[in-house]
């Protein structure tokens, strides 16, 4: 992707959370800003890449557990802990949350 | 994989959080819009790793840990700690593109492109930034001593961080310039470290929602600045999406306090000297009340409107309040409960713990849907809150809080204020509403407050 195509996506992508979030009751904005926060783990796509991809012509090897790892695996390693953390307990946590906002009935 | 067919379930993935997104704009479809967003996730990650060329077993060990722990704190913790879990889990996204940055810096052999060099930066920067933030932030929101819950504030604290900031610009540069030089890269993660801790110890407790819901924007654009690194448009279009909804909320918080955001984060409260005393507003007009007058009172009620606050969540009360929603109700009283948008630690603060204790959500009605009936409210129980019913918002344009919208509990026909005693909000002002004609001061605990009311409602 070059990078007018990346900056139209950004751009265009913003517009259409600036118009969704608007109609978000102030009710769930707790929810939302969790629900919306475990989206913003989606750099565990990029922590997945670092993490598995394999030792380039100019890397350092580092031997770990048998394994040769790169400074990006073991930096992408990490990542993908942190990024899973914000993940899965970002929706959990969200679904946890909405499971008690109950109606009077 | 193709990378057509990556790019395709990245395009479906994006439709799926925009979706997931639009479901949270309504309680009922909501458990499925964030069931939509976890899909998405799922469909984006997968697609990743079959793409081929990658090695599986740090990523299956890492997102094992990652879930583990992730499944671990959103399961045991208390609904009263959901701001700093917010908060904790905010930071770890934000470390998450630090890091993926620097992986891809350090694995770059020839001379990357300007977009993704900048991209690299502003990933490290804005990630940082967030995710030290977000310690401090939970630090802050937990009690820990070493953070303390007051605005820390010291000579020349503007300038400390305007250098670090310039500062971390150009190491920056020089990353941008060279991309053989890694370690710049880590020292300005080190300079934006340090600023973002310096940037939210300098904000007190209360002005907690605007913080928290200021990194939740940081932690998308971080990520999305992580999205130009990689070409990647699903995490561009994930990242702006939650920056935008980051932002929406910044603005909605920092609105319901009438001030800017740079007042927020650079000015605070404490420098405005406070045009009366506290002994000229209370001085002998303070009349107080007893569990048993306030049954009485509620006896006699045809429509009640409690407003909580911060207050309420401290003493863990939303359970001793909701018996006595029930009793009421039970007897024929039209309940409510007035929400103001900054009351308690984040957005949204108030409707969560209310929900836990099994309040229905459409009794909880927005301030500026409330104001203009409270004349016709026979009793408001203000629980716990201070700043944002008091009437010197209205009338004093001297004020700290000139202007800021307040719930107009004054205008109701009887008032009761629960609160332990007559010490300043956040603020730092008194508050003309506890020496009002209407108005009676409930001293104590509010959850003990609460359940002698219901007490002597249910023996009355």
């Amino acid at each position: 992707m070059d990078f007018v195509s990346a900056l139209t996506v950004f751009v265009l992508a913003i517009f259409v959370g600036f118009e969704i979030i608007t109609k978000v009751p102030p009710t769930l904005h707790t929810p939302l800003m969790s629900g919306s926060n475990a989206i913003s783990g989606i750099s565990l796509v990029g922590a997945v890449l670092s993490a598995g991809g394999a030792l380039a012509a100019g890397d350092t090897a580092f031997s770990i557990l048998g394994m040769q790892l790169s400074l990006a695996n073991i930096l992408g390693f990490v990542a993908v802990v942190f990024a899973t953390l914000n993940v899965v307990g970002g929706f959990l946590v969200t679904h946890r949350m909405l499971g008690m906002f109950k109606r009077k009935d | 994989m193709s990378p057509e067919m990556v790019n395709i379930a990245y395009l479906i993935a994006s439709v799926l959080f925009i979706f997931g997104l639009k479901g949270l704009t309504h309680p009922r479809t909501a458990v499925r819009g964030n069931f939509l967003g976890a899909l998405g996730m799922l469909l984006a990650v997968v697609v990743t790793l079959i793409q081929g060329n990658l090695s599986f077993t740090l990523i299956f060990a890492g997102i094992l840990v990652g879930s583990a722990i992730g499944v671990l704190l959103a399961t045991k913790i208390e609904m009263t700690a959901m701001p700093q879990l917010v908060a904790v889990f905010n930071g770890f996204g934000g470390a998450a593109s630090v890091l993926v940055a620097g992986a891809e810096l350090s694995n770059t052999f020839s001379e990357p492109g300007l977009q993704t060099a900048v991209a690299i930066v502003l990933s490290g920067l804005i990630g940082a930034v967030t995710f030290w933030g977000s310690m401090v932030a939970f630090g802050k929101l937990q009690g820990i001593k070493m953070v303390p819950d007051q605005p820390v504030r010291y000579p020349g604290e503007q300038i400390v961080k305007v250098l670090l900031l310039l500062g971390s610009l150009a190491l920056g540069a020089v990353v941008i310039g060279d991309y053989t030089a890694v370690s710049s890269y880590w020292w300005l993660v080190l300079a934006a470290s340090v600023l973002g801790v310096l940037l939210v110890i300098a904000i007190g407790g209360a002005d907690m929602p605007v913080v928290v819901a200021l990194l939740n924007s940081y932690s998308g654009l971080a990520a999305a600045a992580t999205g130009f690194v990689l070409s990647n448009s699903v995490l561009i279009v994930a990242g702006s999406l939650v920056g935008a909804s980051g932002l929406i909320l910044t603005n909605i918080m920092c609105k319901a306090m009438n001030r800017s955001l740079a007042n927020v984060l650079f000015g605070g409260f404490g420098a405005v000297q406070t045009t009366s005393s506290a002994d000229d507003v209370y001085g002998g007009k303070v009349k107080s009340t007893s569990p048993d007058e306030l049954a009485m009172l509620l006896d006699g009620a045809s429509r009640v409107v409690i407003v909580p606050g911060y207050g309420m969540a401290v003493a863990q009360a939303q359970h001793a309040v909701r018996d006595l929603y029930n009793i009421l109700e039970a007897n024929g009283i039209t309940v409510e409960f007035a929400i103001h948008p900054v009351a308690g630690r984040m957005p949204g603060h108030m409707n969560v713990l209310l929900a836990e204790a099994d309040i229905p959500y459409d009794k909880l009605i927005e301030m500026d849907a409330i104001n203009p009936t409270m004349q016709q409210v026979d009793i408001a129980i203000v629980l716990g809150a201070n700043d944002v019913v008091n009437p010197l918002a209205r009338t004093d344009p001297e004020s700290p809080i000139a202007g800021m919208p307040i719930i107009d509990v004054d205008k109701a026909r009887t008032v009761i204020v629960i609160k332990r005693s007559l010490s300043p909000g956040f603020a730092g002002i008194p508050n003309p509403l506890f020496a009002a004609e209407n108005a009676l001061m409930l001293f104590g605990d509010g959850k003990k407050m609460m359940q002698e009311s219901v007490t002597a409602l249910k023996e009355g």
